[in-house]
């Protein structure tokens, strides 16, 4: 961090307000000697998008897999929908765990599956005793809102990359959940399918009234989507604003990722 | 205007002291025998793992099935023809043998309780291991690589009793029934192999046979073959299920799979005969 920056040390609301979401205080994560997570603070509120940027091995997809519950945080507090995730037990932990949704950053498809599989095996898994009609009706909602109504026999090698990142947000998204966590949603993609996933992450937030956590190292698809930036170094956040504010921020290494 | 957060100084943070081995084979030695046992109880963990999930509902018996019938149905084209090769075989060369001693008739004997009691059981299951545990174990990793397996515990689905309890129970109920097709199969091979130089009723060879076989030598192979099956599909699942990520760990996986199932089934051979020995005595 340079040294003439301003410091301002990061202000933790105690009270649980129902308007938030996710809230983390103090949270950390290491794996043997390396300190991913150092101590990480910050609220995500309700239909609020917050794109989260760093450089590479920051602890960004470890900061939504905490989240989600892939990885076990060390020490602090993981709040969602105000309730300490820590203290929760294994059945009101799933309860909490169905609500969230999850892009993978390479969609993790299941290629044994058919698109169509894909996306029945999470309503057969949550829903068990859902019928074929209504399963079926689901699974055409879900393509055609992410615009894949055509593709529901192929394989998932048979896609592109922007389709398979599509049907992966289909996938989450069939399942209705109330937070979406994207984990480098635009990745690989070339600029024109990098904008229609930007859109279509808008999209989902408006149609499902979800509220979203969204890793990336595109600044266009923060610009887009997001309504709140941080951007973490070192294992916490180093700063947090709108894309205006991080873009004309005095400090040269934040303005460096809006170049 | 953005807020500018203050790092704070990690609590954590600590220099380790740095050890320093006595000698370089103290070192080998030290990671060798730690990797082995970490190794060790690793699989012993995962195997106590199946145990608590395979009572543990959902019950995946339509996943059963569809493995039961890729790693069943779909490798008896392979157990077939290498059962038969291994009768033809084993009788050509035995033949000349016994006939030096007069013997000649004791072939379909020989062949027949050779084939059910040991090279049946252990050469299908090599063969099993091979197709099998390989496959089990580079499916799961490239599951793994490619975040499928989170991908399923996300969407409240447990991979660990979709993926690996389904595989293992399949791999445990299939190689058996392969390993009695692959005998059958074999000792048709035999018939062929004593017909290439003779003439021998398949009504003759046959009852010959079943006059030198016993429940006895049937069995205790048939018991022994549920344990290589579930070692194989244990230990295929759990090379992939704990793969390295990256592609590189995808083929790691497949080859120790391979490598260790098929010494399991050489280990696990060794305790039946000598349990089966003591009984039998």
């Amino acid at each position: 961090m340079p040294e003439n920056t301003t410091y301002i040390m990061a202000e933790t609301d105690n009270k649980q307000n129902s308007n938030v979401i996710v809230k983390m205080e103090h949270l950390k994560k290491s794996f043997g000697n390396n300190y991913v997570l150092r101590d990480i603070n910050l609220v995500i509120n309700k239909g609020e998008n917050l794109a989260i940027l760093g450089q590479s091995g920051t602890g960004k997809s470890v900061l939504i897999k905490c989240i989600v519950g892939l990885i076990e945080i060390d020490d602090g507090k993981l709040f969602i929908f105000g309730q300490n995730i820590s203290e929760l037990k294994d059945k009101a932990l799933i309860e909490i765990q169905k609500k969230i949704g999850f892009l993978f950053q390479s969609g993790a498809l299941y290629d044994s599956m058919t698109v169509r599989e894909n996306l029945e095996f999470p309503l057969r898994k949550q829903l068990r005793s859902i019928s074929k009609e209504k399963m079926e009706l689901m699974v055409k909602e879900a393509l055609h809102n992410v615009g894949l109504d055509k593709a529901i026999d192929k394989t998932p090698s048979e896609l592109s990359g922007g389709m398979r990142k599509r049907l992966g947000l289909a996938r989450t998204l069939i399942l209705k959940p109330e937070i979406m966590l994207y984990d480098e949603p635009t990745t690989g993609l070339d600029p024109i399918t990098s904008k229609e996933i930007s859109n279509l992450i808008l999209e989902v937030q408006k149609k499902y009234n979800t509220s979203s956590i969204i890793i990336t190292h595109d600044t266009d698809c923060a610009r887009l989507t997001a309504n709140r930036i941080i951007v973490l170094k070192d294992g916490i956040c180093a700063a947090e604003g709108t894309y205006n504010d991080l873009e004309k921020s005095t400090n040269p290494w934040i303005r460096s990722f809006f170049k | 205007m953005e807020k500018i957060i203050a790092p704070q100084q990690s609590q954590n943070q600590h220099h380790e002291a740095e050890i320093i081995p006595e000698t370089f084979s103290e070192t080998i030695s030290d990671s060798v025998f730690k990797k082995f046992f970490l190794e060790v109880s690793s699989l012993t963990i995962f195997t106590l793992r199946f145990f608590k999930e395979v009572v543990k509902p959902p019950y995946e018996f339509n996943e059963i099935i569809k493995q039961s019938f890729l790693i069943g149905y779909k490798s008896l084209p392979l157990i077939a023809i290498t059962g038969f090769i291994i009768g033809l075989v084993l009788t050509i060369q035995t033949r000349p043998t016994l006939a030096k001693f007069g013997a000649e008739s004791w072939v379909p004997a020989m062949v027949a309780v050779s084939i059910i009691r040991e090279i049946g059981p252990v050469i299908t299951a090599l063969i099993f291991a091979g197709k099998v545990g390989s496959g089990i174990g580079a499916e799961l990793a490239s599951m793994n690589v490619t975040e499928q397996i989170d991908a399923m515990q996300v969407s409240d689905t447990n991979p660990f009793n979709y993926l690996v309890v389904t595989r293992v129970l399949s791999a445990t109920f299939m190689l058996p029934v392969l390993v009695i097709f692959s005998d059958g199969v074999g000792l048709l091979g035999s018939f062929v192999g004593v017909n290439i130089k003779g003439s021998v009723s398949a009504y003759l060879f046959f009852s010959q046979i079943f006059q030198s076989l016993e429940f006895s030598d049937l069995f205790p192979a048939v018991i022994k073959t549920f344990f290589f099956g579930f070692a194989i599909g244990l230990i295929g699942s759990y090379k992939g299920y704990y793969s390295n990520k990256g592609t590189e760990g995808v083929g790691k996986a497949a080859n120790s799979a391979v490598v260790f199932a098929s010494l399991m089934v050489f280990i696990i051979d060794m305790i039946a005969v000598q349990i089966t020995s003591l009984i039998q005595n």
